[in-house]
């Protein structure tokens, strides 16, 4: 493993303050949407990665782009939290806050855990500033954070006095460097290795020199002014968790959930078309996958959300690995194609990257409320396999196991993953890619009734019909949206042929139970009380436990990855414990399908704010159930 | 993909009729476009695995099932959508999308104007009715204004679209127009469209004999005012061609008595013209404004392709990166290793 070597920036200064050890730390930096927070809190996430710490992180961000300068709407927010140990979640409550104006203060200075740090930078409490964030007095002067350890660092002012001088650098753009020297403050502070973070610098700004310049300067400013300032006079370092062997690397869901259909078009050796209209927090999807062209991915950037999934469902028809991907308001959109490909039998992978609703909502903010769209929101019997990750890095395989299941059955296939596990990061063991499960495909090559072809004879065992694609001589044939004559695909009004296709198409997809993993439990005391949690929530619950069995509470905790079908043992799960809550960023839709299919009396756990749960109020609830 | 099956000499009309029962009702307009179609099919030098019919909803849409090829009847106004990812990802194929006057410029007009300003490799063949039939006889949006339906019982209010307006306003590269009728011009027009790379615009004026019977009559019936537009050629009709086209300085055009006029002073028709100006003016010209319809090709202009400029994209990353390595990808950015 790489360690990082204590040295200065400024030779003369020999390092010989203490270094106190901490088991974990949760920092949040907190500015304007234009201060490069979000970079800022990628590049700390990045050195505590290579660091080999356990790591989760919560960007936490406006949509608007640019809110008013000061404003409390402009503030963006990231959050990240690092141990010596295996974490679940990005903390509940940061012990560190660096604030780069008032209102990013004011906004999250309640967050922050009583005798937590608080590190301001005082350049930017103006009257002007403090006004704009609502405060009626200076709370660097008027005692009101008595509770935390300060200091007010004139951020600023030491940011653009190391960069005079520089050519080329205007005094704006001077200003804009203040992040990278708040980088390099708390890279002291926590011991981070910086290499990367300089050799990023100089790739990212490596057209305009002067800027790598700049940074640079502004980052050892940071960094030297923890090693020489008397109002810092500890560092801290967090030793590396204990991870098995193998390569790691960080990453988000989004990036996860790219190369996971990147690996699956690998894996069955279909090309891979992207259909997609821009949305948040969904658009990283399609701008990593248009850079990946050197992988046989075409991407098209549709008219609309409609023609985004047309598109994909047309290409999946030519023999393409058709995937399109948005939000909950574009999902909406895209309903009528996935009604469309259920009754065409094509396969769909349809990634529904969850944000908070209903409309446009919190188009940042997490949520897991759209769950009972995407298994009923379509005219119909029409049912639609549904997998969801619970982890950044577990987007990889979900998308994956999504393309499998598409091709295999032939069908549409959702792929759920959230806002939260879109944008956090944690560290991935990289898989051995030659290790990874071929998807067989198996393209219809010849009739397969005498001499005529009937597209939809089905499959004995898995029920899914040939998928014929054109260019195969002798295998024309025509499928559209009017029911369809079992086996012929010819168009048919006949009452008994119908019943018969609804029940064929509802066999297909719950038939898939056979094909997927059993529910898993954790379970090692014999708990009477279950917490069943499905997508995002996986951290946070198995967090939660973890801290209701320190109590020497037994619960026990077991997480869906498939929503439709179920895997085939959940119901004897569910019915075998005498209590079972479901944690849920919604009103209790995963709730109403366990209670509607097996008959148990679950309980929920249900908010709605538009931020992951966390641990600590979960632990509450579990307890609460378990003591009940 | 699937090579074709070496018999392509030997296809006839009757190779492309499936199996399925027509169901139009007798007397539509639709059954003389079919046989158009399956007669010219051949021509296309094609096997029939190669050639594929993606349809929306309305009577049009019902076409893919009557052709012996491969077929997709979709949903409402997305076949131009639907069409756009098969054509990308397979430029093997030819690709046609049949649709009506409602689906292709009521509930998909913004697809049909995106693939047309695209240039996806289409042949987009828009049947015009100007009514809706499957639905039973509401006014579609071709519909004269004042149009009284069972929807409009005292007349429809919105101002009509002009599909070759719409068309050449969104800058296609191919547009032309044809009756169901007329199938020498109708022949003609889909091998000029099939010969196009890139996306081809077609309307063809159809009668629907049970909602809105006499649509177009005064050009199906009244050859006297069909104007055949011919590249390169003055721009004159009629029986005897006593009546031609001129432009006016602003650039509209009018219809004149070319013993009157001279023969000199009418316009050349040019489908090659790079601005679409030309193009749209000949669009303007109606029954109702200038008592006449043009016919042909109004425009053919060669240029980018966008499925040949995706696939060039694709080689050309290949050229200067490679072929994509999954494990390469997977270990790009900062890695580090446990031992």
């Amino acid at each position: 493993m790489r360690r990082r070597r204590f040295v200065s920036y400024t030779s003369e200064v020999a390092s010989n303050k203490a270094v106190e050890h901490l088991e974990r730390v949760v920092i949040r930096f907190a500015g304007d949407s234009g201060d490069g927070m979000q970079l800022t809190g990628d590049r700390f996430t990045s050195e505590t990665a290579v660091f080999g710490n356990d790591l989760a992180t919560l960007p936490d961000f406006p949509a608007e782009i640019r809110a008013p300068a000061g404003s409390l709407p402009g503030v963006s927010g990231f959050q990240v939290h690092f141990a010596d140990h295996d974490i679940l979640t990005p903390g509940d409550q940061p012990s560190v806050l660096v604030a780069m104006n008032p209102a990013a203060l004011k906004v999250n200075v309640a967050d922050i855990a009583k005798g937590g740090t608080v590190i301001v930078n005082t350049d930017a409490f103006n009257e002007r500033n403090l006004q704009k964030a609502g405060y009626a007095s200076n709370p660097l002067e008027d005692g009101s954070l008595g509770d935390f350890h300060g200091h007010t660092v004139a951020l600023l002012s030491m940011t653009v006095e190391p960069l005079k001088g520089i050519d080329g650098v205007t005094s704006r753009e001077a200003e804009r460097s203040k992040n990278f020297f708040a980088l390099g403050l708390m890279s002291w502070l926590y011991n981070r290795p910086t290499e990367g973070t300089l050799g990023f610098i100089e790739s990212k700004f490596a057209k305009r020199p002067e800027i790598v310049e700049a940074n640079t300067r502004a980052f050892k400013a940071g960094w030297n002014y923890g090693e020489t300032s008397e109002d810092f006079a500890i560092s801290y370092e967090i030793a590396p968790a204990p991870s098995a062997p193998g390569t790691y690397r960080q990453i988000s869901g989004n990036t996860a959930l790219t190369y996971g259909l990147v690996a699956a078009s690998k894996l069955s050796g279909l090309p891979l078309f992207l259909g997609a209209y821009p949305i948040t927090p969904a658009s990283d999807i399609l701008e990593q996958l248009a850079a990946l062209k050197h992988f046989g991915v075409r991407t098209f950037q549709a008219e609309d959300e409609i023609a985004a999934s047309g598109a994909a469902l047309g290409a999946a028809f030519g023999g393409s690995l058709g995937v399109t991907t948005s939000a909950g308001p574009g999902i909406v959109l895209k309903s009528e194609t996935v009604g469309l490909a259920v009754t065409l039998e094509l396969p769909l992978v349809i990634v529904d990257v969850q944000r908070a609703g209903p409309s446009t909502g919190m188009p940042t903010k997490p949520e897991q409320a759209d769950l009972l769209m995407v298994l009923f929101g379509r005219n119909s019997e029409s049912p639609v396999p549904v997998v969801a990750a619970s982890t950044p890095s577990g987007c990889f395989e979900a998308a994956i196991e999504a393309a499998r299941i598409a091709v295999k059955y032939r069908t549409p296939v959702f792929l759920l993953s959230d806002a939260y596990l879109a944008n956090g990061s944690e560290p991935w063991l990289i898989p051995d890619a030659e290790s990874l499960p071929a998807i067989e495909v198996d393209f219809a090559t010849a009739p397969n009734d005498g001499e005529t072809f009937l597209p939809y004879r089905r499959d004995a065992e898995t029920l899914a019909r040939p998928w014929a694609i054109p260019g195969t001589p002798g295998l024309e044939h025509r499928i559209g949206g009017l029911e369809k004559e079992d086996e012929t695909g010819n168009v048919s009004y006949d009452p008994d042929n119908h019943d018969r296709m609804v029940r064929l198409r509802a066999a297909k997809v719950a038939g898939i139970a056979a094909d997927i993993p059993e529910l898993d439990v954790d379970d090692p005391d014999g708990a009477d009380t279950l917490v069943l949690g499905w997508g995002s929530t996986y951290g946070a619950i198995g967090a939660a436990a973890r801290r209701v069995r320190a109590t020497g509470r037994k619960v026990a905790t077991a997480h869906l990855h498939h929503l439709n079908p179920f895997p085939r043992n959940t119901g004897d799960v569910v019915r075998a414990y005498d209590k079972v809550l479901v944690p849920e960023m919604n009103l209790g839709q995963l709730r109403m399908l366990i209670r509607a299919q097996f008959l148990v009396d679950a309980a929920g756990y249900n908010k709605v704010r538009g931020r992951p749960f966390r641990a600590a109020e979960l632990a509450d609830a579990i307890s609460a159930l378990v003591d009940s | 993909m699937a090579e074709g099956n070496g018999n392509l000499l030997q296809l006839t009309a009757k190779d492309f009729k499936s199996d399925q029962e027509v169901r139009w009702c007798p007397g539509c307009g639709d059954y003389a476009i079919l046989n158009v179609i399956q007669g010219f099919m051949p021509e296309l030098g094609l096997s029939r695995e190669r050639i594929v019919f993606v349809s929306g909803i309305g009577c049009a849409a019902r076409f893919p099932y009557y052709m012996q090829t491969y077929g997709m009847h979709s949903i409402h106004g997305r076949a131009p959508a639907i069409a756009t990812g098969l054509a990308v990802t397979r430029p093997d194929l030819s690709v046609w999308v049949v649709t009506g006057d409602g689906d292709a410029l009521s509930i998909g007009g913004n697809h049909l104007i995106h693939a047309l300003r695209r240039n996806v490799n289409l042949k987009i063949l828009l049947f015009n009715n100007r009514i809706y039939g499957l639905t039973k006889g509401q006014y579609s949006p071709t519909s004269e204004l004042g149009k009284v339906t069972k929807s409009t019982p005292l007349g429809s209010l919105d101002h009509p679209f002009n599909p070759l307006s719409v068309a050449i306003g969104a800058e296609a590269s191919f547009v032309a127009r044809a009756i169901d009728t007329d199938k020498k011009g109708l022949t003609e027009v889909l091998g000029a469209a099939a010969r196009h790379r890139g996306s081809a615009f077609v309307e063809i004026l159809q009668n629907c004999n049970i909602y809105n019977d006499g649509a177009f009559a005064v050009v199906r019936e009244e050859k006297q005012n069909r104007i055949y537009l011919q590249h390169g050629e003055r721009i004159r009709f009629g029986e005897e061609g006593e009546r031609g086209v001129q432009q006016y300085p602003d650039g509209s055009l009018r219809v004149v008595d070319v013993e009157e006029a001279g023969e000199n002073s009418l316009l050349v028709h040019d489908t090659a013209h790079p601005q679409a100006s030309l193009a749209f003016a000949l669009s303007r010209i109606t029954y109702e404004t200038h008592g006449a319809v043009p016919l042909g090709v109004f425009r053919a202009l060669e240029g980018p392709v966008y499925d040949d400029l995706m696939s060039e994209q694709l080689e050309a990353a290949k050229a200067s990166r490679g072929d994509g390595e999954l494990a390469a990808l997977l270990h790009s950015g900062d890695t580090w290793t446990v031992t």
